[in-house]
Protein backbone atom coordinates (compact mmCIF):
# COMPACT_ATOMS: atom_id res chain seq x y z
CA UNK A 1 0.00 0.00 0.00
CA UNK A 2 1.57 3.07 -1.36
CA UNK A 3 0.53 6.55 0.59
CA UNK A 4 2.12 9.84 -0.25
CA UNK A 5 1.58 13.27 1.25
CA UNK A 6 2.33 16.40 3.45
CA UNK A 7 3.40 16.05 7.10
CA UNK A 8 1.54 17.76 10.12
CA UNK A 9 3.62 18.08 12.84
CA UNK A 10 2.45 16.86 16.23
CA UNK A 11 4.33 17.07 20.00
CA UNK A 12 4.18 14.04 22.42
CA UNK A 13 0.83 12.43 24.20
CA UNK A 14 -1.79 13.86 21.64
CA UNK A 15 -4.70 12.26 23.65
CA UNK A 16 -7.55 11.45 22.12
CA UNK A 17 -9.63 14.88 23.58
CA UNK A 18 -7.75 16.83 21.41
CA UNK A 19 -7.91 14.30 18.40
CA UNK A 20 -11.61 14.69 19.24
CA UNK A 21 -13.35 16.64 22.12
CA UNK A 22 -16.06 14.86 23.41
CA UNK A 23 -18.18 17.59 22.68
CA UNK A 24 -18.69 15.93 19.31
CA UNK A 25 -19.09 12.55 20.69
CA UNK A 26 -23.18 12.60 20.00
CA UNK A 27 -22.41 11.47 16.95
CA UNK A 28 -20.32 8.47 15.14
CA UNK A 29 -20.39 9.76 11.44
CA UNK A 30 -16.92 9.34 10.23
CA UNK A 31 -17.66 12.56 7.63
CA UNK A 32 -18.95 14.63 10.82
CA UNK A 33 -16.15 13.97 13.02
CA UNK A 34 -14.08 14.91 10.47
CA UNK A 35 -14.77 18.62 10.51
CA UNK A 36 -13.78 18.91 14.42
CA UNK A 37 -10.27 16.49 13.64
CA UNK A 38 -7.25 17.86 15.61
CA UNK A 39 -9.59 20.69 16.49
CA UNK A 40 -8.30 21.44 20.38
CA UNK A 41 -4.32 20.79 19.23
CA UNK A 42 -4.75 22.79 15.58
CA UNK A 43 -8.02 24.48 14.89
CA UNK A 44 -6.54 24.98 11.44
CA UNK A 45 -6.02 21.33 10.61
CA UNK A 46 -9.00 20.20 9.81
CA UNK A 47 -9.71 22.73 7.45
CA UNK A 48 -6.76 22.42 5.44
CA UNK A 49 -5.40 18.74 5.62
CA UNK A 50 -5.93 17.29 2.02
CA UNK A 51 -6.30 13.63 1.12
CA UNK A 52 -3.49 11.29 1.72
CA UNK A 53 -1.86 13.87 4.03
CA UNK A 54 0.41 12.54 7.07
CA UNK A 55 0.33 12.83 10.84
CA UNK A 56 3.55 12.51 12.42
CA UNK A 57 3.42 12.66 16.76
CA UNK A 58 5.61 12.04 19.08
CA UNK A 59 5.45 9.38 21.73
CA UNK A 60 1.68 7.82 22.91
CA UNK A 61 -0.13 9.23 20.86
CA UNK A 62 -3.76 8.56 21.06
CA UNK A 63 -3.48 8.43 24.84
CA UNK A 64 -6.46 8.93 27.07
CA UNK A 65 -10.06 7.65 26.02
CA UNK A 66 -10.22 4.58 24.19
CA UNK A 67 -12.91 6.59 21.85
CA UNK A 68 -12.61 5.09 18.31
CA UNK A 69 -13.91 8.13 17.29
CA UNK A 70 -10.38 9.28 16.77
CA UNK A 71 -8.82 6.96 14.41
CA UNK A 72 -11.92 7.73 12.93
CA UNK A 73 -11.83 11.24 12.54
CA UNK A 74 -8.03 10.98 11.71
CA UNK A 75 -9.42 8.58 8.73
CA UNK A 76 -12.47 10.43 7.89
CA UNK A 77 -10.36 13.54 7.15
CA UNK A 78 -8.78 11.86 4.21
CA UNK A 79 -5.15 11.64 6.43
CA UNK A 80 -3.55 8.21 5.09
CA UNK A 81 -1.35 7.44 7.92
CA UNK A 82 0.16 8.09 11.41
CA UNK A 83 3.61 7.58 12.30
CA UNK A 84 4.65 7.94 15.76
CA UNK A 85 7.30 7.38 18.49
CA UNK A 86 4.92 4.80 19.69
CA UNK A 87 0.75 4.70 20.12
CA UNK A 88 -1.19 4.34 23.49
CA UNK A 89 -2.26 0.80 23.33
CA UNK A 90 -6.27 1.17 22.43
CA UNK A 91 -5.12 3.77 19.90
CA UNK A 92 -2.76 1.18 18.33
CA UNK A 93 -5.72 -1.48 18.59
CA UNK A 94 -8.29 1.14 17.35
CA UNK A 95 -6.59 2.19 14.14
CA UNK A 96 -5.48 -1.37 13.13
CA UNK A 97 -9.59 -2.26 13.85
CA UNK A 98 -10.98 0.40 11.68
CA UNK A 99 -7.84 -0.33 8.91
CA UNK A 100 -6.07 2.89 9.20
CA UNK A 101 -2.16 2.67 8.97
CA UNK A 102 -0.07 3.25 11.47
CA UNK A 103 3.86 3.15 11.67
CA UNK A 104 6.13 3.08 15.02
CA UNK A 105 9.13 5.33 13.73
CA UNK A 106 11.51 7.33 16.03
CA UNK A 107 13.61 8.21 13.49
CA UNK A 108 11.32 9.38 10.93
CA UNK A 109 9.69 11.37 14.10
CA UNK A 110 12.69 12.99 13.72
CA UNK A 111 13.77 13.37 9.92
CA UNK A 112 10.14 14.99 9.22
CA UNK A 113 9.30 18.57 9.36
CA UNK A 114 6.20 19.79 8.79
CA UNK A 115 5.22 20.70 5.56
CA UNK A 116 7.65 17.68 4.19
CA UNK A 117 6.19 15.67 0.99
CA UNK A 118 6.19 11.95 2.79
CA UNK A 119 5.80 8.58 0.85
CA UNK A 120 4.85 5.26 3.13
CA UNK A 121 5.06 1.71 2.39
CA UNK A 122 2.51 0.67 4.59
CA UNK A 123 2.82 -2.86 4.53
CA UNK A 124 6.83 -2.74 3.75
CA UNK A 125 7.00 -0.63 6.63
CA UNK A 126 9.54 2.01 4.82
CA UNK A 127 8.84 6.00 5.14
CA UNK A 128 10.49 8.10 2.72
CA UNK A 129 11.10 12.31 3.18
CA UNK A 130 10.67 12.93 -0.45
CA UNK A 131 11.88 16.73 0.35
CA UNK A 132 15.04 15.76 1.86
CA UNK A 133 15.54 11.98 0.73
CA UNK A 134 15.96 10.36 4.08
CA UNK A 135 14.59 7.07 4.16
CA UNK A 136 13.27 5.32 7.56
CA UNK A 137 12.27 1.79 8.87
CA UNK A 138 9.35 1.26 11.09
CA UNK A 139 9.12 -0.88 13.54
CA UNK A 140 7.76 -4.25 11.80
CA UNK A 141 4.05 -4.53 12.16
CA UNK A 142 3.16 -7.65 14.29
CA UNK A 143 1.93 -10.87 12.20
CA UNK A 144 -1.40 -10.99 13.75
CA UNK A 145 -2.17 -7.16 12.90
CA UNK A 146 -1.16 -8.25 9.45
CA UNK A 147 -3.69 -10.52 9.30
CA UNK A 148 -6.26 -8.06 10.17
CA UNK A 149 -5.11 -5.50 7.71
CA UNK A 150 -4.84 -8.08 5.27
CA UNK A 151 -8.38 -9.35 6.03
CA UNK A 152 -9.56 -5.65 5.50
CA UNK A 153 -10.13 -4.65 9.02
CA UNK A 154 -11.17 -6.60 12.77
CA UNK A 155 -14.94 -6.87 11.35
CA UNK A 156 -13.72 -8.59 8.07
CA UNK A 157 -11.67 -10.91 10.02
CA UNK A 158 -13.98 -12.40 12.51
CA UNK A 159 -15.94 -12.55 9.56
CA UNK A 160 -14.18 -15.17 8.42
CA UNK A 161 -13.43 -16.98 12.07
CA UNK A 162 -17.28 -16.68 12.42
CA UNK A 163 -17.97 -18.43 8.72
CA UNK A 164 -14.97 -21.21 9.54
CA UNK B 1 10.14 -18.66 36.70
CA UNK B 2 7.07 -17.68 38.07
CA UNK B 3 4.17 -15.84 37.23
CA UNK B 4 2.69 -12.45 37.54
CA UNK B 5 -1.16 -12.65 38.60
CA UNK B 6 -1.90 -10.38 35.33
CA UNK B 7 -0.08 -13.61 33.65
CA UNK B 8 -1.74 -16.40 35.18
CA UNK B 9 -5.08 -14.60 35.12
CA UNK B 10 -4.68 -14.77 30.93
CA UNK B 11 -2.74 -17.58 30.88
CA UNK B 12 -6.73 -19.27 32.50
CA UNK B 13 -8.50 -17.58 29.71
CA UNK B 14 -6.57 -18.54 27.02
CA UNK B 15 -6.70 -22.15 28.28
CA UNK B 16 -3.22 -22.47 28.83
CA UNK B 17 -0.73 -23.28 31.81
CA UNK B 18 1.37 -20.21 31.20
CA UNK B 19 1.64 -16.71 29.19
CA UNK B 20 4.87 -14.73 28.71
CA UNK B 21 4.94 -11.12 28.28
CA UNK B 22 4.79 -10.49 24.64
CA UNK B 23 3.06 -13.15 23.64
CA UNK B 24 -0.51 -12.86 21.30
CA UNK B 25 -3.03 -14.74 22.86
CA UNK B 26 -6.54 -15.48 22.11
CA UNK B 27 -8.46 -15.55 25.34
CA UNK B 28 -11.89 -15.92 26.31
CA UNK B 29 -13.57 -13.04 28.31
CA UNK B 30 -16.04 -13.39 31.44
CA UNK B 31 -17.79 -10.27 30.53
CA UNK B 32 -17.73 -7.05 28.17
CA UNK B 33 -18.93 -3.44 28.61
CA UNK B 34 -20.08 -0.44 26.39
CA UNK B 35 -21.60 2.81 27.39
CA UNK B 36 -23.81 5.29 24.88
CA UNK B 37 -20.46 6.92 23.22
CA UNK B 38 -19.14 3.41 22.09
CA UNK B 39 -21.86 1.21 22.05
CA UNK B 40 -23.88 2.25 19.42
CA UNK B 41 -20.63 1.98 16.93
CA UNK B 42 -19.59 -0.92 18.26
CA UNK B 43 -23.56 -2.36 17.55
CA UNK B 44 -23.18 -1.16 14.00
CA UNK B 45 -20.00 -3.35 13.56
CA UNK B 46 -21.50 -6.24 15.49
CA UNK B 47 -24.10 -6.41 12.98
CA UNK B 48 -21.93 -6.47 10.27
CA UNK B 49 -20.49 -9.82 11.16
CA UNK B 50 -23.20 -12.00 10.84
CA UNK B 51 -24.10 -13.86 14.02
CA UNK B 52 -27.39 -13.14 15.19
CA UNK B 53 -27.34 -13.19 18.93
CA UNK B 54 -24.39 -11.75 21.27
CA UNK B 55 -22.21 -14.66 22.77
CA UNK B 56 -24.04 -14.71 25.97
CA UNK B 57 -27.04 -12.08 27.39
CA UNK B 58 -25.92 -12.39 31.00
CA UNK B 59 -22.08 -11.02 30.48
CA UNK B 60 -22.98 -7.96 27.77
CA UNK B 61 -23.43 -5.37 30.23
CA UNK B 62 -24.49 -1.73 28.49
CA UNK B 63 -25.00 1.44 30.66
CA UNK B 64 -26.33 4.59 29.39
CA UNK B 65 -23.84 7.11 31.66
CA UNK B 66 -21.98 9.36 29.34
CA UNK B 67 -24.22 11.53 27.83
CA UNK B 68 -26.80 10.78 30.34
CA UNK B 69 -29.51 12.01 30.88
CA UNK B 70 -30.06 12.35 27.20
CA UNK B 71 -28.13 16.23 26.54
CA UNK B 72 -29.32 16.41 23.56
CA UNK B 73 -31.49 14.96 20.61
CA UNK B 74 -28.33 13.55 18.78
CA UNK B 75 -26.96 12.15 22.22
CA UNK B 76 -30.82 10.54 22.77
CA UNK B 77 -30.48 9.00 19.37
CA UNK B 78 -27.23 6.94 20.09
CA UNK B 79 -28.66 6.15 23.79
CA UNK B 80 -32.07 4.89 22.04
CA UNK B 81 -30.05 2.59 19.61
CA UNK B 82 -28.17 1.11 22.49
CA UNK B 83 -31.06 0.56 24.63
CA UNK B 84 -33.33 -0.79 21.45
CA UNK B 85 -30.43 -3.46 21.02
CA UNK B 86 -30.02 -4.67 24.55
CA UNK B 87 -34.00 -5.17 24.47
CA UNK B 88 -33.67 -6.91 20.93
CA UNK B 89 -30.92 -9.36 22.47
CA UNK B 90 -32.39 -9.91 25.65
CA UNK B 91 -29.89 -8.26 27.88
CA UNK B 92 -29.89 -9.12 31.85
CA UNK B 93 -27.49 -6.40 31.85
CA UNK B 94 -28.92 -2.95 30.51
CA UNK B 95 -29.01 -0.06 33.01
CA UNK B 96 -31.52 2.42 32.71
CA UNK B 97 -31.16 6.28 33.91
CA UNK B 98 -33.11 5.88 37.38
CA UNK B 99 -31.52 2.59 37.99
CA UNK B 100 -28.20 3.09 36.74
CA UNK B 101 -24.69 4.25 37.81
CA UNK B 102 -21.30 5.61 36.24
CA UNK B 103 -20.70 2.15 34.96
CA UNK B 104 -17.02 1.38 37.29
CA UNK B 105 -18.84 2.30 39.85
CA UNK B 106 -21.78 -0.12 39.32
CA UNK B 107 -20.79 -2.96 37.73
CA UNK B 108 -18.47 -3.86 41.33
CA UNK B 109 -21.19 -2.67 43.34
CA UNK B 110 -23.74 -4.84 41.58
CA UNK B 111 -21.28 -7.95 41.94
CA UNK B 112 -21.41 -8.02 37.95
CA UNK B 113 -17.28 -7.94 37.95
CA UNK B 114 -15.47 -10.26 40.20
CA UNK B 115 -11.80 -11.34 41.28
CA UNK B 116 -9.98 -13.84 38.25
CA UNK B 117 -11.92 -12.00 35.86
CA UNK B 118 -11.00 -10.96 32.09
CA UNK B 119 -12.95 -8.28 31.56
CA UNK B 120 -13.16 -5.77 28.46
CA UNK B 121 -14.66 -2.54 27.81
CA UNK B 122 -15.33 0.29 25.16
CA UNK B 123 -14.20 2.74 27.90
CA UNK B 124 -10.28 3.48 29.12
CA UNK B 125 -11.44 3.46 32.51
CA UNK B 126 -12.57 -0.16 32.93
CA UNK B 127 -9.23 -0.79 34.17
CA UNK B 128 -10.60 0.11 37.31
CA UNK B 129 -11.96 -4.01 37.76
CA UNK B 130 -8.10 -4.40 38.90
CA UNK B 131 -9.08 -3.59 41.90
CA UNK B 132 -10.60 -6.81 42.68
CA UNK B 133 -7.92 -9.02 41.40
CA UNK B 134 -9.53 -8.83 37.89
CA UNK B 135 -7.91 -8.42 34.51
CA UNK B 136 -9.36 -5.50 32.86
CA UNK B 137 -8.69 -3.27 30.14
CA UNK B 138 -10.30 -0.81 27.72
CA UNK B 139 -10.87 -1.30 24.23
CA UNK B 140 -12.28 0.38 21.38
CA UNK B 141 -15.85 -0.20 19.39
CA UNK B 142 -14.72 -2.38 17.26
CA UNK B 143 -13.08 -4.76 19.52
CA UNK B 144 -16.14 -4.69 21.58
CA UNK B 145 -18.16 -5.64 18.87
CA UNK B 146 -15.82 -8.61 18.14
CA UNK B 147 -16.16 -9.79 21.82
CA UNK B 148 -19.87 -9.53 22.06
CA UNK B 149 -19.73 -11.87 18.63
CA UNK B 150 -17.41 -13.80 19.90
CA UNK B 151 -17.32 -14.06 23.43
CA UNK B 152 -12.89 -14.12 23.22
CA UNK B 153 -11.09 -11.36 22.07
CA UNK B 154 -6.74 -11.33 21.47
CA UNK B 155 -4.33 -9.62 23.74
CA UNK B 156 -0.15 -9.17 24.12
CA UNK B 157 0.47 -9.84 27.37
CA UNK B 158 1.89 -7.26 29.20
CA UNK B 159 5.04 -7.49 30.90
CA UNK B 160 4.35 -6.34 34.81
CA UNK B 161 6.05 -3.17 37.03
CA UNK B 162 5.26 -3.76 40.27
CA UNK B 163 4.63 -0.99 42.73
CA UNK B 164 5.42 -1.43 46.59
CA UNK B 165 3.69 1.70 48.76
CA UNK B 166 5.69 1.51 52.03
CA UNK B 167 4.67 3.42 55.33
CA UNK B 168 1.50 4.73 56.84
CA UNK B 169 -1.19 6.98 55.23
CA UNK B 170 -0.97 10.63 56.59
CA UNK B 171 -4.61 12.01 57.16
CA UNK B 172 -6.44 13.53 54.20
CA UNK B 173 -4.33 11.26 51.70
CA UNK B 174 -5.56 8.24 50.19
CA UNK B 175 -5.78 6.10 47.07
CA UNK B 176 -5.89 9.22 44.58
CA UNK B 177 -2.94 10.99 46.00
CA UNK B 178 -0.75 7.37 45.61
CA UNK B 179 -2.37 7.36 41.97
CA UNK B 180 -1.44 10.79 41.30
CA UNK B 181 1.91 10.73 42.93
CA UNK B 182 3.19 7.82 40.93
CA UNK B 183 1.79 8.82 37.72
CA UNK B 184 4.31 12.40 38.21
CA UNK B 185 6.61 10.12 39.33
CA UNK B 186 6.56 7.55 36.48
CA UNK B 187 5.02 9.98 33.37
CA UNK B 188 1.92 9.49 31.72
CA UNK B 189 3.75 7.24 29.24
CA UNK B 190 5.51 5.00 32.42
CA UNK B 191 3.56 2.52 32.50
CA UNK B 192 3.40 2.07 28.21
CA UNK B 193 1.68 -1.54 27.79
CA UNK B 194 2.11 -2.93 30.86
CA UNK B 195 0.84 -4.07 33.93
CA UNK B 196 0.72 -2.02 37.11
CA UNK B 197 0.54 -4.27 39.86
CA UNK B 198 0.03 -2.49 42.83
CA UNK B 199 1.21 -4.10 46.29
CA UNK B 200 2.94 -2.94 49.84
CA UNK B 201 1.32 -1.84 53.63
CA UNK B 202 -0.57 1.24 52.33
CA UNK B 203 -2.66 -0.86 49.66
CA UNK B 204 -3.15 -3.49 52.16
CA UNK B 205 -4.57 -0.60 54.48
CA UNK B 206 -6.12 1.12 51.88
CA UNK B 207 -10.60 0.96 51.43
CA UNK B 208 -11.94 -1.20 48.34
CA UNK B 209 -13.34 2.90 47.22
CA UNK B 210 -9.43 3.89 47.19
CA UNK B 211 -7.95 0.78 45.44
CA UNK B 212 -10.38 1.56 42.98
CA UNK B 213 -9.32 4.91 42.86
CA UNK B 214 -5.91 3.34 41.63
CA UNK B 215 -6.65 0.64 39.80
CA UNK B 216 -9.08 3.45 37.65
CA UNK B 217 -5.98 5.37 36.95
CA UNK B 218 -3.46 2.90 35.91
CA UNK B 219 -4.40 3.93 32.11
CA UNK B 220 -3.57 7.51 32.59
CA UNK B 221 0.18 5.99 33.16
CA UNK B 222 -0.09 4.10 29.62
CA UNK B 223 -1.34 1.17 31.58
CA UNK B 224 -3.12 -1.82 29.89
CA UNK B 225 -4.48 -2.80 32.88
CA UNK B 226 -3.84 -2.03 37.21
CA UNK B 227 -4.18 -5.17 39.54
CA UNK B 228 -4.11 -5.45 43.31
CA UNK B 229 -4.21 -9.05 44.56
CA UNK B 230 -7.12 -9.70 46.96
CA UNK B 231 -7.09 -10.48 50.64
CA UNK B 232 -9.42 -10.36 53.18
CA UNK B 233 -10.95 -7.10 52.46
CA UNK B 234 -11.62 -7.92 48.70
CA UNK B 235 -13.55 -11.28 49.65
CA UNK B 236 -15.82 -8.65 52.08
CA UNK B 237 -16.43 -6.38 49.32
CA UNK B 238 -17.52 -9.18 46.66
CA UNK B 239 -19.48 -11.95 49.20
CA UNK B 240 -22.93 -11.23 48.74
CA UNK B 241 -22.46 -9.27 45.12
CA UNK B 242 -20.68 -11.56 43.37
CA UNK B 243 -23.05 -13.86 40.94
CA UNK B 244 -20.36 -15.87 39.22
CA UNK B 245 -18.07 -18.18 40.98
CA UNK B 246 -14.59 -16.29 40.75
CA UNK B 247 -10.93 -17.59 41.53
CA UNK B 248 -8.33 -15.79 43.49
CA UNK B 249 -4.82 -15.26 41.73
CA UNK B 250 -1.65 -13.48 43.16
CA UNK B 251 1.64 -13.49 42.23
CA UNK B 252 4.29 -15.58 42.67
CA UNK B 253 7.51 -14.40 44.63
CA UNK B 254 9.48 -15.31 41.79
CA UNK B 255 7.50 -13.76 38.61
CA UNK B 256 9.65 -11.28 36.61
CA UNK B 257 8.93 -7.99 36.67
CA UNK B 258 9.94 -5.17 33.75
CA UNK B 259 10.83 -3.42 37.26
CA UNK B 260 9.91 -2.74 40.85
CA UNK B 261 9.48 0.73 41.97
CA UNK B 262 8.74 1.23 45.82
CA UNK B 263 7.39 4.70 47.22
CA UNK B 264 7.09 5.80 51.11
CA UNK B 265 3.63 7.43 51.64
CA UNK B 266 4.20 8.01 55.55
CA UNK B 267 4.86 11.74 54.39
CA UNK B 268 2.91 12.10 51.40
CA UNK B 269 1.21 15.45 51.25
CA UNK B 270 -1.93 15.03 49.38
CA UNK B 271 -1.19 15.65 45.23
CA UNK B 272 -3.00 17.75 42.40
CA UNK B 273 -2.28 17.46 38.83
CA UNK B 274 -2.28 20.87 37.25
CA UNK B 275 -3.06 21.47 33.39
CA UNK B 276 -3.00 19.81 31.07
CA UNK B 277 -1.90 16.13 32.25
CA UNK B 278 -2.44 13.98 35.12
CA UNK B 279 1.74 13.56 35.41
CA UNK B 280 1.65 17.23 36.06
CA UNK B 281 1.70 16.78 39.51
CA UNK B 282 2.86 18.63 42.81
CA UNK B 283 1.84 18.57 46.19
CA UNK B 284 -0.80 20.68 47.61
CA UNK B 285 1.29 22.49 49.71
CA UNK B 286 3.40 23.65 46.77
CA UNK B 287 0.54 24.57 44.08
CA UNK B 288 0.50 28.45 45.22
CA UNK B 289 -2.90 30.45 44.54
CA UNK B 290 -5.44 29.07 42.04
CA UNK B 291 -8.78 30.73 41.99
CA UNK B 292 -11.26 28.57 40.96
CA UNK B 293 -14.75 28.57 39.52
CA UNK B 294 -16.02 24.87 39.96
CA UNK B 295 -15.40 22.21 41.84
CA UNK B 296 -16.62 18.77 40.62
CA UNK B 297 -16.79 15.64 43.43
CA UNK B 298 -17.42 12.66 41.67
CA UNK B 299 -17.17 10.66 38.54
CA UNK B 300 -15.78 6.69 37.98
CA UNK B 301 -12.14 8.02 39.80
CA UNK B 302 -14.04 9.28 42.82
CA UNK B 303 -17.75 8.42 42.99
CA UNK B 304 -18.02 6.40 45.64
CA UNK B 305 -19.03 6.37 49.71
CA UNK B 306 -16.03 6.86 50.92
CA UNK B 307 -15.29 10.20 48.56
CA UNK B 308 -18.91 11.36 49.41
CA UNK B 309 -18.22 11.06 53.52
CA UNK B 310 -14.31 12.26 53.16
CA UNK B 311 -16.00 15.24 51.14
CA UNK B 312 -19.14 15.80 53.57
CA UNK B 313 -16.63 15.95 56.51
CA UNK B 314 -15.15 19.03 55.20
CA UNK B 315 -18.24 20.79 53.79
CA UNK B 316 -20.12 20.08 57.14
CA UNK B 317 -21.74 23.12 58.89
CA UNK B 318 -19.33 25.19 55.96
CA UNK B 319 -20.54 27.50 53.13
CA UNK B 320 -19.39 26.79 49.48
CA UNK B 321 -17.34 30.27 48.16
CA UNK B 322 -19.55 32.76 46.78
CA UNK B 323 -17.39 32.43 43.35
CA UNK B 324 -17.77 28.77 43.52
CA UNK B 325 -20.47 26.31 41.50
CA UNK B 326 -20.29 23.03 43.58
CA UNK B 327 -20.90 20.05 41.47
CA UNK B 328 -21.29 16.39 43.30
CA UNK B 329 -22.92 13.65 41.41
CA UNK B 330 -22.59 9.97 43.05
CA UNK B 331 -21.68 7.39 40.85
CA UNK B 332 -24.65 4.94 41.48
CA UNK B 333 -28.59 5.06 42.24
CA UNK B 334 -27.22 2.96 45.31
CA UNK B 335 -24.68 5.52 46.33
CA UNK B 336 -26.96 8.25 46.47
CA UNK B 337 -29.55 6.82 48.10
CA UNK B 338 -26.79 5.63 50.96
CA UNK B 339 -26.02 9.34 50.73
CA UNK B 340 -29.03 10.25 51.37
CA UNK B 341 -29.73 7.51 54.13
CA UNK B 342 -26.41 9.07 55.86
CA UNK B 343 -27.21 12.75 55.85
CA UNK B 344 -24.42 13.38 53.69
CA UNK B 345 -27.01 14.86 50.38
CA UNK B 346 -28.38 17.68 53.65
CA UNK B 347 -24.52 18.26 54.06
CA UNK B 348 -23.91 19.13 50.38
CA UNK B 349 -27.24 21.11 49.85
CA UNK B 350 -26.78 22.82 52.50
CA UNK B 351 -23.28 23.96 51.98
CA UNK B 352 -24.44 24.92 48.76
CA UNK B 353 -23.67 22.47 46.16
CA UNK B 354 -25.76 20.69 43.46
CA UNK B 355 -26.22 17.35 43.68
CA UNK B 356 -26.98 15.35 40.46
CA UNK B 357 -28.00 12.22 39.11
CA UNK B 358 -25.20 9.77 38.28
CA UNK B 359 -23.72 10.96 35.41
CA UNK B 360 -20.00 11.10 33.12
CA UNK B 361 -21.33 14.26 31.72
CA UNK B 362 -19.06 17.32 33.39
CA UNK B 363 -16.02 15.07 33.56
CA UNK B 364 -15.59 14.79 29.71
CA UNK B 365 -17.29 17.93 29.16
CA UNK B 366 -20.13 16.18 27.73
CA UNK B 367 -22.78 17.96 29.94
CA UNK B 368 -23.73 19.32 33.67
CA UNK B 369 -20.91 21.36 34.13
CA UNK B 370 -19.16 22.26 30.90
CA UNK B 371 -16.30 25.13 31.53
CA UNK B 372 -15.95 28.45 29.59
CA UNK B 373 -13.38 29.96 28.34
CA UNK B 374 -10.51 30.77 30.96
CA UNK B 375 -12.56 29.07 33.37
CA UNK B 376 -10.87 26.73 36.16
CA UNK B 377 -11.89 23.88 37.86
CA UNK B 378 -10.85 21.34 40.77
CA UNK B 379 -11.96 17.69 39.90
CA UNK B 380 -12.07 14.27 41.42
CA UNK B 381 -11.50 13.17 38.32
CA UNK B 382 -9.09 11.21 36.15
CA UNK B 383 -8.29 13.95 33.19
CA UNK B 384 -6.98 17.20 32.70
CA UNK B 385 -6.37 17.27 29.25
CA UNK B 386 -6.80 20.46 27.15
CA UNK B 387 -10.39 21.06 26.58
CA UNK B 388 -11.24 17.93 28.65
CA UNK B 389 -14.08 19.90 30.91
CA UNK B 390 -14.99 22.33 28.09
CA UNK B 391 -13.63 25.34 26.14
CA UNK B 392 -9.91 24.71 25.12
CA UNK B 393 -8.87 27.50 27.08
CA UNK B 394 -10.53 26.12 30.49
CA UNK B 395 -8.20 24.50 33.25
CA UNK B 396 -8.92 21.31 35.21
CA UNK B 397 -7.07 20.28 38.44
CA UNK B 398 -7.21 16.86 39.54
CA UNK B 399 -7.20 16.17 43.22
CA UNK B 400 -8.65 14.03 45.64
CA UNK B 401 -12.05 14.90 47.50
CA UNK B 402 -11.03 16.37 50.55
CA UNK B 403 -9.13 18.88 48.63
CA UNK B 404 -11.83 19.92 46.55
CA UNK B 405 -14.21 20.17 49.14
CA UNK B 406 -11.90 22.17 51.05
CA UNK B 407 -10.86 24.04 47.80
CA UNK B 408 -14.61 24.47 47.46
CA UNK B 409 -15.15 26.44 50.40
CA UNK B 410 -12.07 28.35 50.34
CA UNK B 411 -12.32 29.54 46.38
CA UNK B 412 -8.89 28.76 45.68
CA UNK B 413 -6.67 25.28 46.09
CA UNK B 414 -6.67 24.36 49.64
CA UNK B 415 -5.27 21.89 51.68
CA UNK B 416 -8.26 20.35 54.29
CA UNK B 417 -6.63 21.02 57.18
CA UNK B 418 -7.00 24.50 56.14
CA UNK B 419 -10.53 24.46 56.46
CA UNK B 420 -11.36 21.76 58.98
Amino acid sequence: MQLEGNAWKFGDNIDTDVIIPARYLNTSDQAELAKHCMEDADPAFAGQVQPGDIIVGGSNFGCGSSREHAPLAIKGAGVSCVIARNFAHIFYRNAFNIGLPILECPAAVEGIRAGDRVAVDAAAGTIRNLTTGAAFEAKPIPPFMQEIIAAGGLIEHVKRKVRG
Amino acid sequence: MGMTITEKILARAAGRDRVAPGELISARVDAVLGNDITAPLAIREFEKIGVDRVFDPDRVYLVPDHFTPNKDIKSAEQAKEMREFARRQGLTHYFEVGRMGIEHCLLPEQGLVGPGDVVIGADSHTCTYGALGAFATGVGSTDLAAAMALGETWFKVPESVKFVYEGELPEWVGGKDLILYTIGDIGVEGALYQAMEFTGPAIAHLSMDGRFTMANMAIEAGAKNGIIAPDLRTLEYVHGRTRRPFEIFASDPDAAYARTVTYDVSKLEPQVAFPHSPDNTRPVSGAGRVDIDQVVIGSCTNGRMDDLRLAARVLARRQVHPHVRLLVFPGTQEIYRQALDEGLLSIFIQAGAAVSTPTCGPCLGGHMGVLARGERAVATTNRNFVGRMGHPESEVYLTNPAVAAASAVLGRIAHPGEVV
